[in-house]
């Protein structure tokens, strides 16, 4: 539940707000988003099987977000950051697709 | 979230696989995390690595840390403030992401790399635009000047052709100069003393003439016997009258010279009436003469 009321919260807040994204924070902003919400697929999918922990749900979320957003940077440094930032979203968008099939899996059994 | 973790006891484990197992570090804590017991452990690692068969133990540290984790994670309300405030978050960041990208900033997201050749392009295309403008802007003041000139090489050439067209009588003109009237009551005026009158004339600046009812031009020749002059071949009479526009003052003066005009007409019986007027009119027009032979030397510039 809390989960689900922490994203609707914060879209309400966000659309309400709708404040100006840092410059600095621009590039790393929609890398952070995907990471985190590949975290909160992960932990749906977790639920699901049973084995969520809120731990490690806070870890790899934070993790998620922090790795995705040091490679982008880290890539952004190397001169790579557009490659790297799409290699991201791809692997990241990747994990979701494989955690969105265990979900269905577990919802419609199919 | 504190109610959830129930086995599935008909959930097939082998459907779990997924590409995320090349990457462990990232997403298997969220499946390796089993919290709610070692018995979970087989359901749990075979989610984890679906593909293969993964016996029971689980790795010493995990269950290690989790089985003591169970009881307290479910009523953890520093756990399930974390999970708020970070799902806040993400569904802030996720709406503020969207209406950024929704606000038409597109640039706001690109690259450093992108935007600089994005800027490429556009002061790339600026240059051309620049050039274009600038080449049509000549263009405008050519056609501008053109349009000058050649207004001014018309009224040019008009004056021209006026000028040309009094001097070879091919257009009627008026101005100062004098009326010359030459009576010869015993036709002995000669050729050559009609001549002399034409020659002295244009001598003292005579623009344009006319004799009788002939204008005189470059080509006019005196012929005939006295008494039965002819201009251009057509027979004048006495008296012959002479139109001269001119410097009235200097026209007479070159006629009255001793032994000039007057004088030798005189001398042959004749008389002269100089009569000086502000307009004299020369109407009588040749025709151009168009050179059969002579051609414009244009190498030469004229």
């Amino acid at each position: 539940m809390i989960p689900i009321l922490g994203l609707a919260v914060g879209i309400v807040l966000g659309l309400v707000f709708d404040p100006t994204v840092p410059l600095w924070l621009q590039p790393y902003l929609p890398i952070a988003v995907v990471a985190a919400l590949d975290a909160v697929f992960g932990g749906f999918r977790a639920r699901l099987d049973g084995i969520f922990d809120a731990k490690v749900f806070v870890i790899s979320f934070v993790s998620n977000v922090v790795v995705a957003a040091l490679v982008v940077f880290l890539g952004d440094q190397l001169g790579v950051g557009a490659q790297l930032s799409t290699a991201v979203v791809v692997v990241l968008g990747i994990r979701i697709f494989g955690n969105a099939a265990a979900i269905r899996r577990h919802v419609f059994r199919a | 979230m504190s109610d959830q973790p129930r086995p599935e006891p008909d959930r097939r484990p082998e459907d779990d696989v997924h590409p995320g197992d090349d990457a462990p570090d990232l997403d298997a804590p969220d499946l390796d995390a089993d919290p709610d017991a070692p018995e979970q452990d087989a359901p749990a690692s075979a989610a984890d690595a679906g593909d293969r068969p993964v016996p029971p133990p689980e790795p010493p540290a995990e269950p290690a840390q989790q089985r003591p984790g169970r009881p307290r994670r479910r009523r953890d309300p520093l756990a399930a403030a974390l999970i708020g405030v970070l799902t806040l978050l993400l569904g802030f960041a996720f709406a503020v992401q969207v209406r950024t990208t929704g606000t038409g900033e597109d640039y706001s997201t690109l690259r450093e790399e992108d935007l600089v050749r994005i800027l490429d392009d556009l002061d790339a295309r600026e240059d051309r635009l620049r050039e274009q403008i600038a080449d049509q802007r000549t263009a405008l003041r050519e056609l501008t000047n053109d349009d000058s000139q050649s207004a001014a090489a018309l009224q040019e050439a008009q004056e021209r052709a006026e000028a040309l067209g009094i001097l070879n009588g091919t257009v009627a003109a008026q101005g100062p100069g004098l009326v010359m009237t030459i009576r010869d009551p015993e036709g002995r005026v000669r050729v050559a003393d009609l001549l002399d009158a034409v020659q002295e004339l244009r001598g003292a600046g005579a623009e344009t003439m006319q004799i009788g009812g002939v204008r005189v031009g470059v080509s006019t020749a005196v012929t005939g016997e006295p008494g039965a002059l002819r201009i251009d071949g057509v027979e004048v009479d006495s008296p012959y009258e002479i139109r001269v526009i001119g410097s009235a003052q200097d026209l007479q003066t070159a006629m009255n010279i001793p032994g000039g005009v007057v004088d030798r007409v005189g001398r042959q019986g004749g008389s002269v009436d100089i009569e000086q007027s502000e307009t004299v009119v020369v109407d009588a027009l040749r025709q151009l003469d168009r050179p059969q032979y002579a051609r414009p030397d244009t190498d030469d510039g004229g």
